[in-house]
C-alpha cells in the first residue's frame, strides 16, 4: 500500500532530486539561524556565565549526547526495519513467520538500558549535591529577594540596603570566588527567580525560604524572568541583573546607601512633587528613605531614579513613561496592582519631576 | 456474519468457568479509591500536627472517644452476623443484626456530634480557627460523612428486610455493602490513632 | 445472517431502527446504558472538545507569533491557557480513552456489556455536565477583571494564588467543581474497566489470553483509582479554603503552598501515564495486524504494563524539581524517574521487534502508529533530559517542558487516537474511511505537528518559560514562535480534515464487512456495527488470537503459548 495519497504518475522522477536539494538547502539554513539565535540570545542557557551554569551546562552535553545515541540506534532500525520488510505485492496471502518472543533479547534490552540509567544517575546525583549541598562561605554577599505580584524585592541586609527590580552584585573571580547567596520567599503567591546564563531557577515560596547562588565571571547585564505563573502580569514580571566589578559595585552600594535626598531648593518642581507625594497615598505603598514614605507594598523609591527601568523591567525609565505609568498603570501594565492615583497634570508633572531626582 | 467460536478441541469442558462477582469487585474498586482520599487527609492532618501559629491544641482540647468507638466497631461485628446469618436463609437474625448495625452506627454519629458541639461551644475550635482545626474538621468530617452514608444503605436495607423482601439470594450483595461498612470502621481505626493517640 | 458451526444470529438492529422520529432516537441515545453507545457519546463529547481547545490553543499561538502582540489582553491569554489545558487534559483526554475502552474492552472479552451499565451511564453524564460546567464559567462567573471570568489559574491551579484573596469571584471554583464532577465520572469508569475485565471475561479467557488492550486498560483504570482520588481530596480541601476558611493551603496562617503541589503532583503524574497507557493499548493491536505478525514478547508487555503503572506513583515530584526540596528528595525523584524508562523502552523495543520479519502494509492507521513510534521515542528522550535535575532546573517551566508534553499528548497520544478511529471506524460503523482523505491527513498533521513541536524546544532552550501572554523583543525567541505558530495553523487544517473524512465516510465510505483488516481478536467476529448484544453465542477462546487459530486452524496460536 502505497504511503502517499494517490496521485497521477508523472513522466520523470527529476522531481525527487529537487525535493532532496531543496531540503538540504533548508536544513543548511535552519542551522544557520539556529547558530545565530543562540549566539545572539541573552537567555541562552546554552551560553553559561557563571558556575552554576556551566556545571549544568557540561551534564546537559552528557544528558544530550547519550539521547542522541540512543535515537539514532532505536531510530535508524525502525527505519531500516520499515524499509525492509515492507509488504510487497507478491507477499498477499502468505503471512510471515509468527514469532511471538525471546527471553535472551528481552534481557538485553532490559539490562543495557538499566546500565545507561545507572549512568545517568551517578552523574546527575553528583551535579545535585555539588550545588544545592555545598556549605556557604561565611564571607559571601548576602541578598534577601522577596518576590510579589509583579516585582522584585532586593534586601542586603549587611549592607543596609533596600533595592527593587535591578539586582547589582559583584562579579565573582573564579580565582578569590566571591559569589552572591539569594535567600529568597515571597509576599504572596509562587515565584520563581530565572536567569538561565547565571543558574537554574528556584522557586519563591511564600510562608518557606529557598536558597541559591550565583557569580557572574564577567561584568554585564544579565536578562531573566519571573518562572513560576503567578498571576495576570506574570509575562513582565523581567529580572535585571548588573554584575559590575568590584570598583563600581562599591560605588553603587554608597549612593544606595545614601537616603532620600529631600533638599530641592534648587529645583521648585521637585519640591512641589515631593509635598504631592508625601501628601497623597503613594507613601501607604512605597518607601522613601528618610521620608514620612514607609510602605512596604510596592518598590523602594529611594534611589528610583538611578535604574534603568520600571514596572520590574518591563518599561524604560524615561520621564514620559514615569509619568504615564503614575498616571494610569493598568494602562502600560494591565492587571499591575498599582492603582491610578488619579493625579492632575499639573500634579502629575511636579510628581514625575520629584521621582527622577531620586538617584 | 460468522460469530466467534470454539475450533473443535475445548480444553475447557471439564473445569467450570467461574470468575469473581463483579459486585465484590467493585466494591473493591471503590474502596481503593476512597483510601486514597483519606490518605490525602490523613498526610495533610500528619504534616500539620505541631504547626498552627496559634488557637487551642490538640493535647488541650481532645479527648478519647472511647464509647463511640466501641460502638462502631461493633458495629461491624453485628453487620458480619447479618451477611452470615442471610446465608444461612435466618431472615429474622438478619434483620435484628441490620437494626444493631444502624442503632451503634448512629450512636457513634451522635457522640461526634456531641464532640463536636463541646470543642465549638465550649473550646473555641472551629475549621477556620487554625491548622489543627482545618486538618481535625475535615478528616473527621470525611469520616463521618462516609458514615452517613452507609447508614443510608443499611436502613434501605433494613426496611426492605423488615417488609420481608429481602432472601439468601441477597447474600452476596449484602455482603457487598458489609464490605464498604468494615471499610469506614476500618478508617475509623486509621483516624483514632492518627488524631487521638499520635496527635495529641 | 449467516451460519457457521451451525449457530445462527439473526441481527434484528437495523430493522428497529430504520425509519423511527428523531425524537425517539435522541430519548434512546440518552438513556441508553449499552457500552457502545456510551462510548461513542464519550467520543463525540470528547471531539467538540478537541476542537474548542484547538481554537484556544490558536488563539494563544496568534498572540505568541510575535513579541509584544496585543491580539488578547493578558488576562484572556491566562484564562485561554487554563481553559485550554483543563478541557485537554479532563474533557478531552479522558473521555476520549474512555470512549474507546468503554467500546472496545466488551467485545474483546467476548462480553455483552460492562459490569455496570447504569454506573457507565451515570458516569458519562456527570463527566459531560462536568465540561458543561466548566465552560459556563465564561458566562456564569464574576471575576475581578472584566474581560469575562473563565478560570486563569493555570490548569495545575497552584495554591496561594487560587485562594480567595488572589483569585476572588467563582472563576477558580468552576475549575474545581467541573474537574471534581469529571473525577468522579472517572472512577466511575475505571471501577467498571475493573470489575468487566476481572468478572465478565468469555469461556477461556483466562488474564493470560487477554488482548494487551484490555491489559493496558486494567492497569489504566486501576491507576484512576490511586490518582484521581488526591486530586479530589485537594480539590475538596481548596473549596473548604476558599468557602470555610480553613488553612490547608493558607500561607498566612502556617499554610503550605508545596503541600498543593505534591497532592497536585501525585494525581497530575499518574495522570498522565493514564493518558498514554490506551495509546500503547491501541498500539499493541493495530502495529501486529499491520505487520502481519503476533505481538512480539506478551508477556514481557504486560509485565512492563504493569511496571510502569507502579512506578508512575513515586516520580511526582520531578514536577517539583525547583521547589527546593533538598539534594536527598531530588536524588530520588530523579531515580525513580529515570528507572521509568526502562519499562517503557521495553515497550518501544518489542514494537520494534514486532515489526522486524513481518510484512508491513502502510495503511492509514498504520502511518500514524509509524508516527506514533518515533514520536514517542522522542518524547521519552526529552522526558530523560528533563528527569536530569539539574538540567531541570533550566529546562523546567520553559517551552522545553510545554514541547516535551505536548510531543506525548499530540505526537503519541493522538497519533495513535487518530490510527485508532481509521482501524476501527469500519467496525463501528460499517464502512471504511477514506484512504486517500487520511493519507491527506496524516502527512499534513506530521508536518504541522512537526513545524510546531520540534521548534518550540527552542525557546525553552533561549529561556522563555511557559504561562506568559507575551515576551520581549531581543531574546530570540519571535522568530521560533512564528515557525511554531504557522504549524498549529497546518494542524488546524489536518484536523478538520480528518472530521470531515470522519462525516462524509459515514455516508459514502465503502462498506466494510466484519473483518476489513484480517486481524485476530474477537470484536472483528461481529458483524459491522455489531448488534446491541455483540455476539449471539458466549465465545470461547483457546488463545490470545482466536481468529488466527479459526483461519489458521493448522497453525492455531495455542500450540504455542
Amino acid at each position: 500500500m502505497s504511503l502517499f495519497p494517490r496521485r497521477q504518475k508523472t513522466g520523470c522522477n527529476r522531481g525527487w532530486l529537487d525535493f532532496g536539494r531543496a531540503l538540504r538547502a533548508a536544513l543548511c539554513s535552519l542551522l544557520f539561524v539556529a547558530a545565530t539565535a543562540f549566539a545572539q540570545s541573552p537567555t541562552n542557557m546554552f551560553d553559561p556565565a557563571g558556575t552554576p551554569a556551566h556545571s549544568i551546562f557540561d551534564l546537559s552535553k552528557l544528558v544530550l549526547a547519550v539521547t542522541l545515541a540512543i535515537f539514532l540506534i532505536v531510530a535508524g532500525l525502525l527505519l531500516y526495519a520499515l524499509i525492509r520488510f515492507r509488504s510487497r505485492p507478491e507477499d498477499a496471502g502468505s503471512e510471515p513467520a509468527q514469532i511471538y518472543g525471546s527471553n535472551q533479547i528481552e534481557l538485553s534490552w532490559t539490562v543495557i538500558p538499566i546500565l545507561i540509567v545507572v549512568m545517568l544517575f551517578l552523574t546527575t546525583a553528583r551535579v545535585i549535591l555539588g550545588t544545592q549541598a555545598i556549605p556557604k562561605p561565611e564571607d559571601a554577599m548576602n541578598v534577601t529577594v522577596i518576590g510579589h505580584q509583579f516585582w522584585w524585592e532586593y534586601r542586603y541586609p549587611k549592607l543596609g540596603i533596600v533595592t527593587a527590580n535591578e539586582l547589582h552584585i559583584p562579579v565573582s573571580d573564579l580565582a578569590h570566588p566571591t559569589p552572591t547567596y539569594l535567600t529568597m520567599s515571597s509576599a504572596d503567591v509562587v515565584h520563581s527567580f530565572w536567569v538561565p546564563r547565571l543558574a537554574g531557577k528556584t522557586d519563591l515560596i511564600p510562608n518557606r525560604v529557598n536558597t541559591m547562588w550565583i557569580d557572574p565571571q564577567k561584568p554585564g547585564l544579565y536578562l531573566g524572568q519571573c518562572a513560576q505563573y503567578c498571576g495576570v502580569q506574570h509575562a513582565k514580571m523581567l529580572i535585571r541583573v548588573y554584575a559590575q566589578t568590584p570598583a563600581d559595585f562599591a560605588a553603587w552600594v554608597s549612593q544606595q546607601k545614601k537616603p532620600a535626598r529631600q533638599d530641592f531648593s534648587s529645583d521648585p518642581a521637585a519640591a512641589e512633587g515631593q509635598t504631592v507625594f508625601m501628601h497623597n497615598a503613594c507613601i501607604s505603598c512605597h518607601t522613601v528613605a528618610g521620608t514620612a514614605a514607609t510602605g512596604r507594598f510596592g518598590p523602594d523609591l529611594t534611589h528610583v531614579a538611578s535604574r534603568d527601568t520600571i514596572a520590574s523591567g518591563a518599561i524604560d525609565n524615561t520621564p514620559q513613561n514615569l509619568r504615564k505609568w503614575i498616571d494610569d498603570p493598568d494602562s502600560m501594565k494591565p492587571g499591575c496592582l498599582m492603582p491610578s492615583m488619579h493625579l492632575n497634570n499639573r500634579d502629575l508633572d511636579a510628581v514625575t519631576a520629584y521621582l527622577t531626582q531620586l538617584r | 456474519m460468522k460469530t466467534a467460536n470454539a475450533i473443535p478441541i475445548d480444553e475447557l469442558g471439564e473445569t467450570p468457568w467461574t470468575l469473581p462477582y463483579r459486585g465484590t469487585v467493585g466494591m473493591a474498586c471503590l474502596i481503593v479509591a476512597e483510601a486514597a482520599i483519606f490518605t490525602i487527609f490523613v498526610v495533610a492532618y500528619v504534616f500539620y500536627i505541631g504547626k498552627s501559629l496559634s488557637g487551642p491544641t490538640p493535647a488541650q482540647v481532645l479527648e478519647l472517644p472511647i464509647f463511640g468507638t466501641v460502638c462502631l466497631l461493633s458495629s461491624s461485628i453485628t453487620v458480619h452476623f447479618a451477611v452470615s446469618s442471610l446465608r444461612k436463609g435466618n431472615l429474622r437474625l438478619c434483620t435484628a443484626n441490620l437494626a444493631g448495625t444502624v442503632l451503634l452506627g448512629s450512636i457513634f454519629l451522635a457522640s461526634t456530634a456531641r464532640e463536636w458541639y463541646h470543642l465549638i461551644h465550649d473550646e473555641g475550635l472551629t475549621i477556620q480557627t487554625n491548622l489543627f482545626g482545618t486538618t481535625y474538621y475535615s478528616l473527621v468530617g470525611l469520616h463521618a460523612t462516609h458514615v452517613v452514608v452507609g447508614l443510608i444503605m443499611l436502613s434501605l436495607v433494613l426496611g426492605f428486610a423488615l417488609a420481608g423482601r429481602v432472601n439468601r439470594e441477597h447474600a452476596e450483595k449484602l455482603e457487598v455493602l458489609s464490605l464498604y461498612w468494615h471499610f469506614v470502621d476500618a478508617v475509623w481505626v486509621v483516624v483514632f490513632m492518627v488524631v487521638y493517640v499520635l496527635g495529641r | 445472517m449467516s451460519t457457521t458451526y451451525g449457530v445462527e444470529a439473526i441481527d434484528e438492529t437495523l430493522a428497529i431502527h430504520a425509519g423511527r422520529p428523531p425524537l425517539s432516537v435522541v430519548y434512546e441515545w440518552i438513556t441508553t446504558v449499552d457500552h457502545k453507545k456510551i462510548g461513542l457519546m464519550y467520543i463525540g463529547y470528547a471531539l467538540i472538545f478537541l476542537l474548542v481547545a484547538g481554537v484556544e490553543a490558536l488563539l494563544m499561538r496568534i498572540q505568541l507569533a510575535v513579541p509584544n502582540n496585543h491580539f488578547v489582553s493578558p488576562q484572556v491569554f491566562n484564562q485561554l491557557f487554563t481553559m485550554h489545558g483543563t478541557t485537554m487534559v479532563f474533557f478531552v483526554g479522558m473521555p476520549i480513552l474512555f470512549g474507546f475502552g468503554n467500546y472496545l474492552v466488551p467485545l474483546m472479552i467476548g462480553a455483552r456489556d460492562m459490569a455496570f451499565p447504569r454506573l457507565n451511564a451515570f458516569s458519562f453524564w456527570i463527566s459531560a455536565f462536568g465540561g458543561f460546567l466548566l465552560y459556563f464559567s465564561y458566562v456564569g462567573a464574576s471575576g475581578l477583571y472584566a474581560a469575562g471570568s473563565a478560570p486563569d489559574v493555570g490548569w495545575f491551579a497552584y495554591a496561594p494564588l487560587t485562594a480567595k484573596i488572589f483569585s476572588p469571584g467563582h472563576s477558580t471554583d468552576y475549575w474545581t467543581l467541573a474537574i471534581f464532577l469529571s473525577g468522579i465520572g472517572s472512577i466511575g469508569t475505571a471501577l467498571n474497566f475493573v470489575a468487566t475485565i476481572v468478572s465478565m471475561r468469555c469461556k477461556g479467557m483466562k488474564m493470560s489470553r487477554m488482548p494487551l488492550l484490555v491489559w493496558l486498560y486494567l492497569v489504566t483504570a486501576s491507576l484512576v483509582f490511586v490518582a484521581v482520588s488526591p486530586l479530589t481530596a485537594a480539590q475538596i480541601m481548596l473549596t473548604l479554603d476558599r468557602y470555610l476558611g480553613s488553612h490547608f493551603f493558607d500561607t498566612q496562617a502556617g499554610g503550605s503552598a508545596v503541600l498543593w503541589m505534591h497532592f497536585f503532583w501525585i494525581f497530575g503524574h499518574p495522570e498522565v501515564y493514564i493518558l498514554v497507557l490506551p495509546a500503547f493499548a491501541f498500539a499493541n493491536e493495530i502495529i501486529p495486524v499491520f505487520s502481519r505478525k503476533a505481538i512480539f514478547g506478551y508477556p514481557a508487555m504486560v509485565a512492563a504494563s504493569v511496571g510502569i503503572g507502579f512506578i508512575s506513583l513515586s516520580v511526582w515530584a520531578h514536577h517539583m524539581f525547583t521547589v527546593g526540596l533538598g539534594a536527598t528528595a531530588n536524588t530520588f525523584f530523579v531515580f525513580a524517574t529515570m528507572v521509568i524508562s526502562v519499562p517503557t523502552g521495553i515497550k518501544i523495543f518489542n514494537w520494534l521487534a514486532t515489526i522486524w520479519g513481518g510484512k508491513i502494509i502502510f495503511a492509514t492507521p498504520m502511518m500514524f502508529s509509524v508516527a506514533f513510534l518515533f514520536q514517542f521515542l522522542i518524547a521519552g528522550l526529552t522526558g530523560i533530559m528533563l528527569s536530569v535535575a539539574p538540567f531541570d532546573w533550566q529546562l523546567g517551566n520553559s517551552y522545553f517542558v510545554v514541547a516535551h508534553f505536548h510531543y506525548v499528548l499530540v505526537g503519541a497520544i493522538l497519533f495513535m487516537l487518530f490510527a485508532a478511529f481509521y482501524y476501527w471506524y469500519p467496525k463501528i460503523t460499517g464502512r471504511m474511511m477514506s484512504e486517500t482523505l487520511g493519507k491527506w491527513h496524516f502527512w499534513l498533521f506530521l508536518i504541522g505537528f512537526h513545524l510546531t513541536f520540534d521548534f518550540m524546544h527552542v525557546p525553552g532552550l533561549l529561556g522563555m518559560p511557559r504561562r506568559i501572554y507575551t515576551y520581549e523583543a531581543g531574546r530570540e525567541w519571535g522568530g521560533w514562535n512564528m515557525i511554531v505558530s504557522i504549524g498549529a495553523a497546518v494542524q488546524a487544517i489536518g484536523l478538520l480534515l480528518f472530521v470531515y473524512n470522519l462525516v462524509h465516510s459515514y455516508f459514502k465510505g465503502k462498506v466494510a464487512g466484519h473483518d476489513p483488516w484480517d486481524a485476530w481478536t474477537l470484536e472483528w467476529s461481529t458483524p459491522s456495527p455489531p448488534p446491541a448484544y455483540n455476539f449471539a453465542v458466549e465465545p470461547t477462546v483457546n488463545s490470545r488470537r482466536p481468529l488466527w487459530d479459526l483461519k489458521h486452524p493448522d497453525d492455531p496460536d495455542s500450540d504455542y503459548e
